[in-house]
């Protein structure tokens, strides 16, 4: 298993859904391992009903249905689905509701969903999902990408009693991306990958798990949004210079070296 | 959520099969991995007789695209293994020690030299402007890139004895920088074509680069950059030639450098905010708690027809 993900974090990763099939039919005694610990970049259903899309995933699958945030029904229809309560219904609607304003604050356009599920650790389970296509020909507002995929999966654990005046959260946020641009001077430029890290809190519920989530999400998607940008993508950079460095510090060097 | 069924276990795959999924791991390994790869390949296969043959497919086909450098023996230099300097797939031509390498491809080492036969070698005449290029190719390499290696090979008309064909040498330069400790691995390739047109007595360059770097600290993230180029110059002697080419592959790599930096430098204000923005247009964080105001707001906007 070990090695499976090993041989995963060093495959492009604009092709890990080719590396994960090929590893699941080597190794389909580990699959539900597999299928668990790695992301894939994510997949939409329209819902005729509501007329919107909504991101697929293994938190609103049912066998071989999905369950649609917008509608709460199962597509295609699915006889004893499982359903979440009404009251976390509830808060899954307002949230599905308020993440795609936050959404469209972000992300200016893009895709996102909202699942939520009872857990039986006196708490239940919420799963965010955002999916943006920042091409020209997609939602990119500035026209520089050639292609552009952002896809965020946000799943979060909430533990807290009804009585208790606190909760316990804890987040875990993956996030997968590729860029491209493609110009006259610096011809087909392209990042990708993706990141995985964990959050966790104590907060007091006076304002709601709403409130509470939204935050953490908030937090964690930016310092992401930021270390990706500066660290990874920034460490390539380096790594470009330190191969051929640039012509002002080459001239810099001493005659005699 | 849902219970998770328990899938039929799949036909087990057949050798073949097997066979092309080890050779795709192998062949997509990042420059400098492979044999972290294939340590972990060989774990998940758990079969010795199909990684051997998936190694002796694949490794020849990564060696010569990554144009490794390999050491030749008797610190005789080192030699690029090569589409271009191929002889047979074991055999690697030094143009400038005018020798050629016999290498292990799976373990990446040349065994031993021998000295190059004349049919392997090209003529005088074409030696004359082979051996100039690769020497201003050498200096500039050994000018900008820390741990470049350069080569010049004869890809086309290498018998031609005097002016009145045309023949074609390629410029091949490779860096490569590994640093698996940092978790960071990268490599530059050129390739230039360099077609002599005798009838029109002009150089018809063509050049190829392509940089990838892969950094992969608590996380997996690629460059994979490339470009392609188009310039010419007036077929003269050889040593004039040898600079003229010289000097517009400088120049060429030299800006591709820097447009590459700024590329870079546009990420976090302009690019990357295609994909997901710092901050909202107010500037200020999400405001979870009074979010009534904002789908009111959105509301009012929609019904009055007004775009954002």
């Amino acid at each position: 298993m070990e090695a499976a993900l090993g041989l995963l974090r060093r495959m492009p990763p604009k092709q890990s859904e080719t590396a994960l099939s090929a590893l699941l039919s080597l190794l389909p005694q580990h699959s539900s391992d597999l299928l668990s610990q790695v992301d894939l970049p994510l997949q939409v259903l329209r819902d005729t009903e509501s007329g919107k899309d909504f991101i697929l995933c293994e938190y609103n699958r049912d066998a071989d249905s999905y369950r649609s945030p917008w509608s709460n029904k199962y597509l295609p229809p699915l006889e004893d689905a499982l359903y979440p309560s009404s009251e976390l219904r509830k808060l899954e609607v307002e949230a599905n509701e308020i993440f795609a304003i936050y959404r469209d604050q972000y992300y200016e356009g893009g895709i996102s969903s909202v699942y939520m599920w009872e857990d039986d650790n006196e708490g239940f389970v919420a799963c965010f999902l955002i999916k943006k296509d920042g091409s020209k020909s997609g939602h990119g507002r500035r026209g520089c990408l050639e292609e552009g995929a952002w896809d965020a999966i946000h799943v979060i654990q909430v533990v807290g009693p009804e009585e208790e005046e606190m909760a316990q959260y804890c987040l875990t946020s993956t996030i997968m991306l590729s860029l491209t641009t493609d110009d006259e001077s610096s011809g087909k430029f392209g990042l990708s990958g993706s990141i995985r890290r964990q959050m966790k809190m104590e907060l007091a519920v006076a304002e709601g798990h709403l409130c509470n989530m939204g935050r953490m999400i908030e937090e964690l998607e930016g310092k992401l949004r930021n270390s990706l940008d500066q660290v990874y993508f920034g460490k390539t950079r380096e790594m470009v210079c330190t191969l051929r460095p640039p012509a002002e510090i080459v001239q810099m060097r001493l005659p005699d070296s | 959520m849902a219970d998770e069924e328990d899938e039929l276990p799949e036909t087990e795959l057949s050798y073949d099969q097997k066979k092309e999924i080890a050779k795709w791991f192998l062949l997509n390994a990042p420059a400098g991995e492979i044999n972290y790869v294939a340590k972990d390949l060989k774990a998940v296969l758990s079969d010795e007789e199909v990684y051997k043959e998936a190694a002796m497919e694949a490794f020849p086909v990564y060696n010569k695209s990554h144009m490794i450098c390999l050491e030749m023996p008797s610190r005789a230099g080192d030699v690029i293994v090569s589409s271009y300097s191929e002889i047979t797939e074991n055999e690697y031509l030094d143009p400038r020690t005018a020798q050629v390498a016999i290498v292990d491809h799976v373990k990446q080492i040349c065994t031993k030299v021998r000295p190059a036969n004349d049919e392997e070698l090209p003529s005088l005449y074409i030696e004359e402007y082979r051996s100039a290029l690769d020497a201003e190719i050498q200096r500039y390499v050994s000018e900008s890139y820390p741990k470049g290696m350069s080569a010049v090979n004869c890809v086309k008309g290498k018998d031609t004895e005097g002016p009145g064909s045309e023949f074609e040498l390629v410029v091949i330069i490779t860096a490569m920088r590994l640093s698996p400790q940092n978790f960071c691995n990268g490599s530059w390739r050129s390739v230039w074509n360099i077609d002599f047109q005798d009838e029109s007595q002009v150089l018809d360059i063509k050049g190829k680069l392509h940089v990838g770097a892969h950094y992969f600290e608590e996380g997996n993230v690629e460059l994979d950059a490339r470009k392609e180029f188009q310039d010419s110059t007036i077929f003269q002697s050889a040593d004039d030639c040898a600079i003229a080419i010289a000097n517009i592959i400088k120049h060429h790599e030299t800006e591709y450098l820097t447009a590459l930096e700024v590329a870079y430098s546009k990420l976090p204000d302009n690019t990357f905010k295609d994909l997901r923005r710092k901050l909202p247009v107010t500037r200020t964080l999400f405001p979870w708690q009074n979010t009534l105001q904002f789908s009111l707001t959105r509301e009012v906007e929609k019904e009055l027809g007004l775009g954002k």
